[in-house]
C-alpha cells in the first residue's frame, strides 16, 4: 500500500535575554552548576515570579515575522509534572490564551515553489534544569541554571509531508530567529531543539494515523534521519498487520534508529490551571506597532535586496541569505571586493562545500571574510591563477593562513611572463609529436590535451589565457 | 456520584500522595461535596459574564531584562537531601 506521512513539529527556542523569564538571574550558558538559580527560578515558599519584558518583545517579535495573530490578552499557567530537572513541580506556561497563533512560514518544496506550513500557536514558557546522568553509578545529577530561561514554543501545523521539508521548515524558523537577533539557534547546544509528532496513513484517506512523537535530533541531519527511519518503522508495522502505539520515541544517533522512551511517566495529564502568582498579559497595538517598525530585514527580504543590489541570481542569493551569518559574511566580502558575483560563486561553491564537509556553520568558519576577499583580490591582479586559487583555498581554510603567505610559501605565483609559458609550451609540443600530427588531423579536441600538459608540467602556475594564445600560435 | 475511588487514587498518583484505604473514603466523598457545589453555581447563568482568570485586576507586571544576581552555589544546595559536584544528586533518571 501506499502511504503518505504528515509530520508537525514543535520547537523549542531559547531567547537571548539577559536574564530569565521570571527572576534576576543570568540566563547565560557554560556556568559553574548551581550557580544560576534562586528561590523564583527552585519554587521557594514566598516567591513571586515576575515577567521580563524583553521575553515579551522578542516573543511578539516572532510573532510578527510569522505573519501571526498577537493575542491582546494571553495567560501563564501551570503545567504540573514531576520530573528532577523540575523544582517547581509544575512548568510556567501558557495553555489556553496563549501570546500569539495563527501564523506560517514558507518553504521551497521539491517540485518548485513555495510551501505554506501553518503556525498553530507560539507560546512563552520557562525552561527546565539540566540532568546529567552518570554512567557508572545510579545517579543523576540536577542543575538549575537552565531553569527559567526563557523559551518560544513554536508549534506548527501537521502540514509537512518529508522528512526534507521538516528540515527546510527548521532552518527557516531557525534563520528568522536568527535574523531577529532572539535566539542563538545552535542545535548542538540545546538553544533549539525540535520534538516531531510523525504519523502515516494510506494515500488519500482522510482520518491521520496514530502517531508517535520523536524526541532527541539535535541537528538537521538528524532531523531528516530520524523522521525518514520513524516512518518506514510505521510502515513496517503497519505492512505487518500490527499498530502503531502512540508513544514518546528517542531517537539514538548512533543506533540511527527511534525507540520508545522509557521511564518518564507517560501521563499527560498535566492538569493545566492558571497560574496565580502572574497576573495576565495585555498587550496594546501601540506596542504591536513600535515592534513592528523596529523589526530587522528578514530572509526573503535581504534575498530580495541581494538580486536587487548585488545582481546576483535568485538562487545565489536565496542560498546566501538562508543563513543570516553567512549573509552578513557576504556582504562583507564584497564590501572588501566589490565583484558580488565572483564573491557568490566562492561562498556557494567552495566555502559551503568546506563548511558542509566539516558540519559547521557559517558563524564557525575559519576562514574569514577578510581572508577570501584577499585571496579574490591576488586573482584579479593575477598574482594567481584561478585554478591555483582553488588550492589555496582550501589550505587557507586549514590551516588559517592568509592568501599572500600561501603564495609566498610555496612558490604559487602565477607565471605571466611570455617567454616562460613559450618555453613550457614549446617543451610539451617536443615531448607529442603524434598528438601534435592526430591535431594537425583534425582531432580538435587535442587542444585541451596541450593546455592540460602545459598546466601540469608548470604545476598549474601558467596563466591559462596566455598557454591558449601561444599553443594556437604554435599550432597553426 | 461524580467522583470514582479510582479517579482519587489517579490524581493522588499524579500528586504523589500515599493515601490510606480510609482516606481514599473520606477525600471521595469529600470532593463529591464540592463538587456539588458547584453545581449550584452553575445554576447560574453567567453567559454574559466575562471569565475571571485572576483574583486580582492587574494587568502586565514587568520587570525590566536586568541580571540581578543568583544565590551562592553553597546556598542554593543547602536543603538537598544529597549532593555531589556541585549538583543535586538524585535516584538515576532514565
Amino acid at each position: 500500500m501506499e502511504y503518505e506521512t504528515v509530520i508537525g513539529l514543535e520547537v523549542h527556542a531559547q531567547l537571548l535575554t539577559a536574564s530569565k523569564i521570571f527572576c534576576g538571574c543570568s540566563a547565560t550558558f557554560g556556568a559553574e552548576p548551581n550557580t544560576h538559580s534562586c528561590p523564583v527560578c527552585t519554587g521557594m515558599p514566598g516567591s513571586l515570579p515576575v515577567l521580563n519584558r524583553k521575553a515579551v518583545e522578542f516573543a511578539i517579535k516572532l510573532a510578527l515575522a510569522t505573519d501571526s495573530h498577537v493575542a491582546s490578552f494571553s495567560l501563564f499557567a501551570r503545567k504540573n509534572y514531576f520530573y528532577p530537572d523540575l523544582p517547581k513541580g509544575y512548568q510556567i506556561s501558557q495553555y489556553e490564551l496563549p501570546l500569539s497563533t495563527e501564523g506560517y512560514l514558507e518553504i521551497p518544496v521539491a517540485e518548485g515553489g513555495m510551501k505554506r506550513v501553518g503556525i498553530t500557536r507560539i507560546h512563552m514558557e520557562e525552561d527546565a534544569g539540566k540532568l546529567f546522568h552518570d554512567e557508572a553509578k545510579p545517579f543523576s545529577y540536577v542543575d538549575f541554571n537552565r531553569t527559567g530561561v526563557p523559551l518560544l514554543e513554536i508549534v506548527s501545523e501537521p502540514d509537512l509531508s518529508t522528512p526534507e521539508q521538516a528540515a527546510d521548515y527548521l532552518r527557516q524558523l531557525r534563520t528568522i530567529l536568527q535574523y531577529l537577533e532572539i535566539c542563538d539557534g545552535n542545535m548542538e547546544e540545546g538553544s533549539f531543539r525540535c520534538d516531531a509528532n510523525v504519523s502515516i496513513r494510506p494515500v488519500g484517506a482522510e482520518k491521520l494515523g496514530t502517531r508517535t512523537e520523536v524526541k532527541n535530533m539535535n541537528s538537521f541531519r538528524h532531523v531528516e534521519r530520524a523522521l525518514t527511519y520513524e516512518i518506514e518503522r510505521q510502515k513496517k508495522v503497519l505492512e505487518g498487520g500490527r499498530e502503531v502505539i502512540q508513544e514518546t520515541r528517542l531517537w539514538d544517533p548512533a543506533k540511527g534508529v527511534t525507540e520508545a522512551m522509557r521511564g518518564k511517566e507517560e501521563a499527560h495529564d498535566y492538569r493545566y490551571f492558571p497560574d496565580p502568582d502572574l497576573v495576565p498579559l495585555t498587550i496594546s497595538l501601540q506596542w504591536v506597532e513600535e515592534i513592528r517598525k523596529g523589526l530587522p530585514e528578514l530572509p526573503l527580504q535581504r534575498k530580495g535586496r541581494f538580486v536587487k543590489e548585488y545582481r546576483i541570481p535568485e538562487y545565489d542569493a536565496g542560498v546566501i541569505t538562508a543563513s543570516k551569518a553567512l549573509a552578513d559574511y557576504y556582504e562583507e566580502c564584497v564590501r572588501l571586493f566589490p565583484e558580488p558575483k565572483q564573491v557568490s560563486n566562492w561562498i556557494m561553491g567552495d566555502l559551503l562545500r568546506l563548511l558542509k564537509e566539516d558540519e559547521k556553520e557559517a558563524e564557525s568558519s575559519p576562514l574569514s571574510p577578510k581572508q577570501l576577499a584577499a585571496m579574490l583580490g591576488l586573482i584579479k591582479d593575477g598574482t594567481i591563477s584561478g585554478k591555483i586559487a582553488k588550492t589555496i583555498f582550501e589550505e587557507m581554510y586549514k590551516t588559517g593562513k592568509g592568501a599572500k603567505e600561501i603564495v609566498e610559501e610555496q612558490g604559487l605565483v602565477q607565471i605571466t611572463d611570455e617567454a616562460a609559458v613559450a618555453q613550457a609550451v614549446a617543451e610539451v609540443l617536443q615531448d607529442h609529436p603524434k598528438e601534435i600530427e592526430e591535431y594537425k588531423n583534425g582531432k580538435a579536441k587535442l587542444f585541451g590535451f596541450f593546455v592540460g600538459q602545459v598546466m601540469k608540467a608548470t604545476q598549474g602556475k601558467a596563466n591559462p589565457q596566455l598557454v591558449n594564445e601561444i599553443l594556437k600560435k604554435k599550432l597553426s | 456520584m461524580k467522583v470514582e475511588r479510582g479517579e482519587v487514587e489517579h490524581v493522588a498518583l499524579l500528586a504523589r500522595l500515599k493515601l490510606s484505604e480510609e482516606e481514599k473514603e473520606v477525600f471521595t466523598s469529600q470532593l463529591n461535596a464540592i463538587l456539588d457545589y458547584m453545581e449550584k453555581l452553575n445554576a447560574l447563568d453567567t453567559g454574559a459574564i466575562e471569565p475571571t482568570f485572576h483574583v486580582v485586576s492587574h494587568c502586565n507586571i514587568m520587570r525590566e531584562d536586568e541580571v540581578r544576581g543568583s544565590l551562592p552555589q553553597e546556598a542554593s544546595l543547602e536543603n538537598a537531601p544529597d549532593r555531589a559536584e556541585g549538583c543535586f544528586r538524585v535516584p538515576k533518571i532514565i
